[in-house]
C-alpha cells in the first residue's frame, strides 16, 4: 500500500485544480498529481504513490550514498542522527 | 552516470555482501529489530536478507500492512456499503479478497454489488464524475502515505462541485501503533526500521519519540537491499554503542520535516480519532476521520448501515503476527490450510502481509 516508485517527470500541466503531469517509469508513462512537489521541474525524478508524487528524488543524496559505498566499501556507520 | 544506473546500484550484490559483512563484524549483542512496514518485510525476504545476517540480529515484521490491520467490523461495514442499492464501491486491489465476518468484497461483487478496483483515489473521483446519478464511495485504506491523497481527492471533489462522491475512511497513523506495541511490552525490541514512504510524508522528526521516550533507536529505510542493510547496520551500531537516535538512511526521499503540502491536505480534511486495529483493539488517537466541515463527503454519515457484530476468522492468528509476537510459520494454518490462493486471513491476502511474504519467499528463510 505504501509502495512508491521512482520515475522521471516528462510533462507538467498546471491545471487550475491541481498540478498534474506525466511520469515515465522506465517506459511506462502515467498521469500523476504533482501538487505535493511544487518545486519539481521537467526532467526531475519523483517517487510516486497511488497517483501522487510524494517526494522529489534527491539525486545528490543518491549519488553520494553510492559514492561513499564504493569508497568505504560499506554504508550505515556514517548515517548521522537527525 | 544516469540516475537510473545509480538506482540500480542499490541492488548491487557485491555491495550488499560488503554491508552484510560489516554487520556481522559489528554485531556482538542480540538485536531484535522490527520493520514496521509490510513493504519492508517483503523486500527483506525477497532479497534473502535474513540469510546474510548474523544470529544476533533477529528481524520481526510489524503492523505496517494497512489491509491487515483493518478491523473486521470496518470491513463488514464497507461490504454493507457496497450492497446499498446503486452504490459503486471503489478501493485498492488488496482489499477485495480479504475475508470479512460473513463474506469478502469479492463475494459481494459476485452477488451483484458494484465493486471496482482503482489505482488512485483520483480514479474513484473520475468514476463519480462519469456516473453522476449513482453514489460512488471510496474505501480509504492506508497510513499517512495514502491519507493525503484521499484528502486531496475530497478537496478536488469539493472544488469541482461533485455531489455523489464520498469516502469511507479507515485511515490509520503509524506512530501510535508503534507506541502500542512498545507499551504492551509483549515483545522486547532493540530497534525499529522506520517506514520509508510514511516518513517521506510525516518527516523523520516524527520518530524522535522512540529514542526520547523509549530509548529505542530508529533507522528510516528505503526499499532496496542496500537501503535495508544500511538501516540494519546503523541500528546494530547504535545497539552496540548503547545509543538511541533516529537515523535516516533513505535521505534521497525522506526529509526531516516531511512533505508540507501533503500534510496540509491531510490536516485540512481529516482529524485524529480513536480507531480499532485488527490485533490491537481500539488505539487512542490512531486514526483519521473526516472533519465536520467535510461531513458531506463522509460515507459513514451519508449511508448509515447496520452490521451485526464482527466474527473472528477461526484459527487465524493475524493479530499476533501484526504485533510481532508470532511468526507466520508458527500459525497452525500457515501453508497447510491458509495459502495465497485460498487465504484464511488478511495477512495472507495482502501483497504487504507477513504471511504472504513468508509463504512466497519461504525457501530463503
Ligand atoms: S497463516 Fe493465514 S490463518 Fe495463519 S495468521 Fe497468517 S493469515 Fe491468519
Amino acid at each position: 500500500m505504501c509502495l512508491g516508485i521512482p520515475g522521471k517527470v516528462i510533462e507538467i500541466d498546471d491545471t487550475p485544480l491541481m498540478r498534474m503531469g506525466k511520469v515515465d517509469f522506465g517506459g511506462i508513462v502515467r498521469e500523476v498529481c504533482l501538487g505535493y512537489v511544487p518545486e519539481v521541474e521537467l526532467g526531475d525524478y519523483v517517487i510516486v504513490h497511488a497517483g501522487f508524487a510524494i517526494s522529489q528524488l534527491d539525486e545528490t543524496e543518491a549519488f553520494e550514498t553510492i559514492r561513499l559505498m564504493q569508497e568505504v566499501g560499506m554504508l550505515g556507520e556514517e548515517a548521522t542522527p537527525v | 552516470m544516469s540516475l537510473e544506473s545509480i538506482l540500480a546500484q542499490f541492488r548491487d550484490p557485491d555491495a550488499a555482501r560488503a554491508l552484510a559483512a560489516a554487520i556481522r563484524t559489528r554485531s556482538t549483542r542480540p538485536a531484535r529489530l522490527m520493520e514496521f512496514c509490510g513493504g519492508h518485510t517483503h523486500a527483506i525476504l525477497r532479497f534473502g536478507i535474513p540469510s546474510l545476517l548474523p544470529e544476533t540480529v533477529d528481524l520481526r515484521s510489524g503492523p505496517g500492512c494497512p489491509v491487515c490491520v483493518t478491523a473486521a467490523g470496518d470491513l463488514d461495514r464497507a461490504i454493507a456499503l457496497a450492497q446499498v442499492p446503486d452504490v459503486i464501491l471503489t478501493t485498492f486491489g488488496d482489499m477485495i479478497r480479504v475475508p470479512g465476518s460473513r463474506l469478502s468484497l469479492a463475494q459481494a461483487k459476485a452477488q451483484g454489488a458494484d465493486v471496482r478496483v482503482v489505482y488512485s483515489p483520483l480514479d474513484a473521483l473520475r468514476i463519480a464524475q462519469e456516473t453522476p446519478a449513482r453514489p460512488v464511495i471510496f474505501l480509504g485504506v492506508g497510513f499517512e502515505t495514502t491519507a493525503p491523497m484521499v484528502a486531496s481527492t475530497v478537496l478536488a471533489a469539493e472544488a469541482a462541485g461533485v455531489r455523489n462522491f464520498t469516502v469511507f475512511s479507515t485511515h490509520k497513523l503509524t506512530p501510535p501503533a508503534t507506541r502500542a506495541i512498545l507499551a504492551a511490552g509483549e515483545v522486547a525490541l532493540d530497534g525499529i526500521i522506520g517506514p520509508g514512504h510514511v516518513t517521506t510524508v510525516i518527516g523523520a522528526a516524527a520518530w524522535r519519540f522512540l529514542p526520547q521516550e523509549y530509548a529505542i533507536p530508529c533507522a528510516i529505510a528505503g526499499f532496496e537491499p542496500l537501503d535495508l542493510l544500511r538501516a540494519i547496520l546503523s541500528l546494530v551500531e547504535m545497539v552496540e554503542q548503547g545509543r538511541a537516535d533516529v537515523t535516516n538512511t533513505y535521505a534521497r526521499s525522506v526529509r526531516l520535516e516531511g512533505n508540507a503540502p501533503a500534510l496540509a491536505a491531510l490536516e485540512r480534511v481529516f482529524e485524529v480519532a480513536d480507531v480499532e486495529w485488527r490485533g490491537f483493539g481500539v488505539v487512542p488517537a490512531s486514526g483519521l476521520a473526516l472533519r465536520e466541515a467535510y461531513a458531506r463527503f463522509d460515507a459513514a454519515r451519508a449511508f448509515p448501515v447496520d452490521v451485526p457484530p464482527a466474527k473472528e476468522l477461526p484459527g487465524c492468528r493475524c493479530g499476533e503476527v501484526l504485533r510481532g509476537v508470532l511468526l507466520p510459520t508458527e500459525c497452525a494454518l500457515f501453508a497447510r490450510v491458509c495459502t495465497p490462493q485460498n487465504p484464511t486471513g488478511p495477512c495472507m491476502v495482502s501483497a504487504e502481509g507477513a504471511c504472504a511474504a513468508y509463504y512466497r519467499y519461504g525457501e530463503r528463510i
